[in-house]
């Protein structure tokens, strides 16, 4: 995969992930080219396009369109399901996701892709171990926050203790 | 459960501004982030947005530089800056930052750190470098979490240079007790292999350790480096197909645990790849593909269940059951699978079978017929893709009997289409096939008329170029030629008559040229009517420069006395005015040339019945112009490179030493002929467009040999530079024309009303899958099949008809570079009338025919490879070769000769002995000989008559030469029927090409008057030509210190070996160059130049071409090396 792109019904971007690097100029470009051209596709149209020398495989959730960009020998339905199952990791953590998690929480839905897809392949595709991957990251927050919190209370303490 | 994603997620667009919703609880709506958020959905204007973030990025930058700011803040703040980015603000402050975040953070404030970098920096970014240590430090950790941080911003990105500092950590995490830890690793040494494959070289044993792990997860990724192992190499893990099928065996077979099942599809994914490694190594390899067949079955039939991943399974099934050895079975299997695919209801379930039929057909042409109906219904499918994708699948089925309709299909699309990639790919199908499979003359031209308006100014420049190649050179009736041009002549006139401003520049300059050409050919043509057609395209806006001047070409082959001249005057009036120096060049020529029929007949002549014109592409006829001009106080020429050079070395001194990179400039040069050094230095410099020289070159045959090869069209795929100028040239097919056609195109459902539908969909299915059911094999992939095609296998077959077509074409070629040569003279003196222009117009073929029967063979010249024994080192390598042959090859007299060369001499390689001059007394003969550090002449007076002669003397005199007499005195005495030798050493005072010495023998006869004879002997240059060895540094030092210079493409000797070292050692042979050094695609070479005069040259190999750069303190001597570089790679 080349990179991953969603975006809203409104064009605005919500998510970029490239696999191939590219200048930031470029990858501009290439996003409103792209945005422009999935947006003006009808419903009924086919969830893949021939855009340049690449394929784009597009699937729209909601107000929400995941868009990924493939080489031509790649398969274009297992590209399909892959955005389905990165929809379906996002709902299970999120639970029953919607556009506003992933705006306003987008770091969360970056670790999710990160697990799911590495370097533009698919790195684990069992839907469990993906969680249980991002969870225990999240655990291991929560654990040095109560740490932080049971440290900084002790550091009150003593210096509340001579007053 | 996407159904309740999308029912909760159609609820929501409206819930921006309501935090209090169920779905909303996690939203950090108090922070900042937030507040930000918020803040823009309320905007309504872009330029409003744009300060909200300039505001925001100003408050972040402030935050991250403040040392105050702790890192759980900087975590806030790197959020907020990834956002700013995506919405399209750059904020490269914080780059820095986000590293620093990285290192020094904790957990989820490191996590975001790494985010962030992941996000911001690409791997060639050099902020990339301050992330090793981090990464290090991270991979030592004993918190799995940070490993696996590491791990995964190292499988996004990092740069090329620093992995081994890291590999061996991310090797031991391989045998890492944690699954997610060995996958991670696996993947991170897959993007070591994508990006530096020679740096996990040694670790290829360890992959087979990774595929054989228990863990499912990690064994599918190790199938990502497998992949691509095998796609570079399927020899080498042939014995790894059991292991393969007996994976897939078991996940077909359900044995992976329940987590990896998608939709009750047990490891889909895992399934696909390996499919996709099987389709690789069963490929042309029968035993290979016997021992996957039954898994392949077993694929087949497990994949029933109606999803979309079964039928990604399917199609990857049927992929690779097409591409490895057949089997009936299985292909049958196969086929009934794409027919599901294909008429599905789904339409990307329909793509795919599309697809699948493109990718079989070759093989299978049947299964198109089969399918028919449904691809007509797809023709017409109302979504371009589709649409496109059955093109593609025609395009690969067209046949000599179907290429009407196809190809009117194709040009029906590309009119409605708007996207400029598919355009060209698809302008460029069409011309191959119009070229290819073309039924008349009448298409032929109506189709590429169509190609040139659709194809518009965006087209590969190929197309319109092989297009007037084809028609120059005609086939092998004549009559049908004229046919052909006299069409082509008929349709552009009526065109040009019509809206001649709607075509795009390219079709403008096809016309001009044809119309130059052939005009002539339709005899109740007026030249007038003609010119003024032409003139009326000089006086439209949208006419390009470049366009012009192909008009002003073409009005100079044109204008023929009468009421041509006083257009051609007009014109040319206006335009030698002009600020173009390539239109006032025209302009010029066009006046000239106008007013003298005699001198135009000569430079353009006609078509028909001329002899080949021999390009001297040295163009050392002009050798003398040059020197007199210098003589004059002219300046010597400098490349234009080498004036930049200079002018950059003034500005600052350059102390970089010459280092095995090569300067950019290089690999842009493409220059294909050779650079004199004056000629073609003020014509490029009057040509200060740069694209007409390179565009009319494209016209020369090797220019175009290039792309169309025998094999048919190579594609090459040209950046899109402007849109698509899609256009209708509907004028083009006059009511006769279109009867004479044929109906076969007439009849489609879209050109006449249909009552039945039906019905038609049934004419146009016969009209398209014509030929393919009875001959199964033929006409499919057009690319390597021998089929007749019609244009070119006339051109090609019989020699006679390549010979004479070569002719014809050479002479097209040729006709514009005398022009241009004769034009140059007069330019450099504009106010001379075209008598001057008549006298330079005689000479130059005179002085170009002179060298070229010079070159071939006059009686004093030395054919330059000649020389004898042609041992690539000077001390006669193989003395004993040269003597043996010599009884054999040389007559008699020369055997005399030979053996009376001086002891000193005979053992070293010498020139055949060429006779000079001859009275009824003295006989005259010479040969060079080759000695490592000299040129020796030898010349021999052969006495014939009876008695002796004294005081024979001999002065040699040359401009180019410094003579130096060998002999104790130049004065010899010859008895009778005896042969005197005189040693002469010689040296180049002034390099060219060819160095020429006149001199005289003058000798009284013991009885008579004092007689005297005078000759001539030319020899190559390259003979002046000794290896120089020095080593790389030296050769870096001295390459800055030369000022003299030149550049060239040259071709590549492709043996079997190596093209570059190949090529390097024919010049080494051929012209005792020494290579210094050879690294990869570049090679440096030196050579000196008798004494010690060095020259340098520097080669890369680039597209094909070997760019060659040649230096030397010594005008000239770059020009003249390039010249012999290229002869020897021609005669090679």
């Amino acid at each position: 995969m080349q990179f991953m792109l969603l975006f809203s019904r409104q064009g605005k971007l919500r998510l970029q992930k490239w696999y191939v690097p590219l200048c930031e100029k470029e990858k501009k470009k290439i996003t409103r080219e792209l945005v422009q051209t999935v947006l003006a596709r009808k419903p009924k149209m086919c969830s893949f396009l021939e855009w340049r020398d690449l394929k784009v495989v597009y699937k729209r959730y909601a107000s929400l369109y995941f868009c990924c960009a493939i080489e031509p020998p790649d398969n274009e339905l297992i590209t399909l399901e892959i955005i389905h199952r990165y929809v379906e990791l996002l709902d299970k953590y999120f639970g029953s996701v919607c556009e506003l998690d992933i705006i306003f929480n987008f770091e969360k839905a970056y670790f999710i892709l990160d697990e799911f897809l590495l370097g533009g392949e698919a790195q684990e595709t069992s839907k469990k171990n993906v969680l249980k991957a991002i969870e225990q990251a999240d655990l291991l927050q929560e654990n040095i926050d109560f740490q932080m919190r049971l440290f900084a209370g002790t550091v009150c303490r003593n210096t509340d203790t001579p007053a | 459960m996407s159904d309740v994603v999308e029912k909760t997620l159609t609820a929501l667009p409206g819930l921006l501004s309501l935090d209090s919703q169920p779905g909303s609880t996690k939203l950090s709506s108090s922070s900042k982030l937030g507040n930000l958020i918020r803040g823009i959905t309320e905007l309504t204007s872009k330029h409003e947005e744009e300060k909200l973030i300039q505001l925001e990025l100003t408050s972040i930058k402030e935050q991250v530089s403040s040392p105050n700011t702790s890192m759980r803040q900087m975590k806030e703040l790197m959020v907020r800056a990834i956002y700013c980015e995506m919405l399209g603000y750059e904020s490269s402050f914080s780059y820095i930052h986000a590293i620093k975040l990285a290192q020094q953070g904790t957990a989820l404030e490191k996590r975001v750190g790494y985010l962030a970098v992941s996000l911001f920096l690409n791997e060639s970014h050099e902020l990339l470098l301050l992330l090793v240590n981090t990464v290090l430090k991270d991979l030592q950790s004993t918190n799995l979490i940070e490993v696996c941080m590491a791990l995964t911003v190292v499988s996004q990105m990092f740069p090329k240079d620093m992995i081994p500092a890291i590999l061996p950590l991310v090797e031991e995490k391989l045998n890492h007790p944690k699954e997610i830890i060995r996958r991670k690793a696996v993947l991170a040494l897959y993007k070591f292999y994508l990006i530096a494959p020679n740096q996990v070289q040694h670790i290829h044993n360890k992959f087979r350790k990774a595929l054989c792990d228990k863990d499912p997860g990690v064994m599918t990724a190790s199938l990502h480096i497998y992949l691509q192992l095998i796609e570079e190499n399927p020899e080498g893990y042939k014995d790894l197909t059991t292991s393969f099928v007996t994976i897939l065996k078991q996940v077909v077979g359900g044995k992976l645990p329940m987590d990896f099942n998608y939709h009750s599809v047990p490891a889909p994914w895992l399934q696909i790849q390996l499919l996709r490694i099987l389709c690789l190594l069963g490929k042309n390899d029968q035993s290979t593909s016997e021992i996957m067949y039954e898994v392949l079955d077993e694929s087949l039939r497990r994949a029933e269940i109606n999803h979309n991943i079964t039928y990604a399974i399917l199609f990857e099934c049927v992929k690779c059951i097409y591409t490895i050895h057949p089997k009936s079975e299985l292909l049958e299997k196969a086929a009934k699978c794409i027919g599901n695919f294909v008429l599905s209801p789904k339409i990307n379930l329909k793509y795919l079978g599309l697809k699948a039929l493109t990718y079989v057909v070759q093989q299978d042409p049947k299964l198109a017929l089969q399918h028919q109906m449904t691809i007509i219904e797809c023709l017409d499918h109302p979504d371009l893709i589709i649409k496109r994708e059955t093109l593609e699948l025609l395009f690969r089925i067209t046949n000599a009997q179907n290429v009407t309709v196809i190809v009117d299909k194709m040009l029906e699309f590309l009119r409605v289409n708007k996207d400029d990639y598919t355009t060209i790919d698809l302008v460029g199908k069409v011309a191959e096939l119009a070229e290819k499979y073309a039924p008349d003359n009448e298409w032929f031209i109506e189709t590429m008329s169509t190609v040139f308006s659709v194809g518009g100014d965006t087209m590969q420049p190929d197309i319109p170029n092989s297009f007037l190649k084809l028609l120059s050179e005609g086939f092998d009736s004549m009559e049908e030629d004229r046919k052909l041009r006299l069409f082509a002549v008929d349709s552009y006139v009526s065109l040009l008559q019509e809206e001649p401003g709607k075509l795009p520049q390219r079709f403008l300059q096809v016309i001009s040229w044809v119309l130059g050409e052939y005009s002539y050919l339709r005899e109740d043509l007026e030249v007038d009517t003609v010119l003024r057609l032409l003139a009326k395209l000089l006086d439209m806006k949208t006419t390009s420069s470049e366009t012009k001047s192909w008009v002003l070409m073409a009005m100079t082959k044109l204008c023929e006395g009468g009421a041509g001249v006083s257009v051609a005057r007009e014109v040319s009036e206006t335009y030698s005015s002009s600020l173009d120096t390539v239109l006032r060049q025209r302009a010029q020529e066009l006046q000239h040339l106008s007013q003298d029929s005699e001198m135009r007949a000569r430079v353009l002549p006609r078509n028909a019945g001329l002899d080949p014109l021999e390009v001297d592409s040295s163009l050392s006829f002009l050798d003398g112009f040059v020197s007199e001009a210098l003589a004059a106080g002219a300046a010597p020429y400098k490349p234009p490179h080498q004036r930049q050079e200079e002018l950059a070395q003034a500005k600052a001194l350059s102390l970089e030493p010459y280092g095995l990179s090569l300067p950019i400039s290089m690999s842009s040069c493409c220059i294909t002929d050779r650079q004199s050094p004056t000629l073609l230095s003020i014509s490029s410099g009057l040509s200060g467009n740069s694209n007409d020289l390179s565009y009319r070159g494209g016209l020369k045959l090797d220019g175009v040999k290039r792309v169309w090869g025998r094999e048919g069209y190579l594609a090459q795929r040209e950046p899109v530079e402007e849109s698509a100028h899609v256009e209708v040239p509907s004028p083009l097919r006059s009511p006769s024309q279109q009867g004479g056609a044929g109906g076969s195109h007439s009849h489609t459902p879209t050109h006449t009303p249909t009552p039945e539908p039906e019905l038609e969909k049934q004419q146009l299915a016969s009209s398209l899958f014509v030929g393919l059911a009875s001959q199964s094999s033929v006409c499919l992939m057009g690319k390597s099949e021998p089929t007749p095609q019609r244009f070119r296998r006339k051109a090609n077959s019989p020699a006679s008809s390549s010979a004479a077509s070569e002719k014809q074409s050479n002479s097209m070629v040729s006709a514009p570079s005398t022009v241009d040569n004769l034009m140059f003279n007069n330019l450099l003196d504009s106010h001379i009338t075209s008598e001057p222009a008549v006298s330079s117009l005689e000479q130059t073929p005179q002085l170009s025919q002179g060298l070229v029967a010079a070159n071939g063979s006059c009686d004093e010249e030395l054919p330059d490879s000649d020389v004898n024994g042609s041992s690539p080192s000077l001390i006669g390598d193989d003395p004993v070769v040269a003597a043996e042959l010599a009884p054999h090859e040389e007559p008699p007299k020369d055997l005399l000769l030979s053996s009376c060369l001086p002891a000193e001499l005979s053992g070293l390689s010498h020139s055949e002995i060429t006779p000079l001059c001859s009275d009824q007394i003295l006989d005259l003969s010479a040969c060079h000989v080759q000695k490592e550090d000299a040129l020796v002449l030898v010349v021999f007076i052969y006495n014939s008559s009876d008695s002796d002669i004294q005081q024979i003397l001999l002065e040699l005199d040359s401009e180019e030469l410094e003579v130096s007499c060998e002999s104790d005195s130049a004065v010899q005495e010859a008895t009778g029927h005896s042969v005197a030798v005189c040693q002469y050493s010689l040296s180049v005072k002034r390099p060219s090409v060819h160095v020429e010495l006149v001199g005289m023998v003058s000798y009284q006869f013991p009885v008579g008057t004092p007689q005297s004879v005078q000759f001539s002997y030319k020899l190559p240059l390259s003979s002046f030509i000794r290896p120089m060895t020095v080593s790389t540094e030296e050769y870096g030092t001295m390459w800055l210190d030369f000022s003299h210079d030149t550049k060239q493409n040259l071709t590549l000797i492709s043996d079997d070996q190596e093209p570059l070292t190949a090529t390097l050692s024919v010049l080494k042979k051929k012209l005792q160059l020494h290579v210094v050094e050879i690294i990869g695609m570049e090679g440096i070479v030196a050579c000196r130049l008798l004494q010690d005069q060095p020259c340098l040259m520097h080669c890369r190999m680039h597209a094909g071409t070997m760019a060659v750069w040649l230096r030397s303190p010594v005008p000239d001597l770059p020009d003249c090396l390039m010249y012999f570089c290229q002869r020897a790679l021609q005669e090679h």
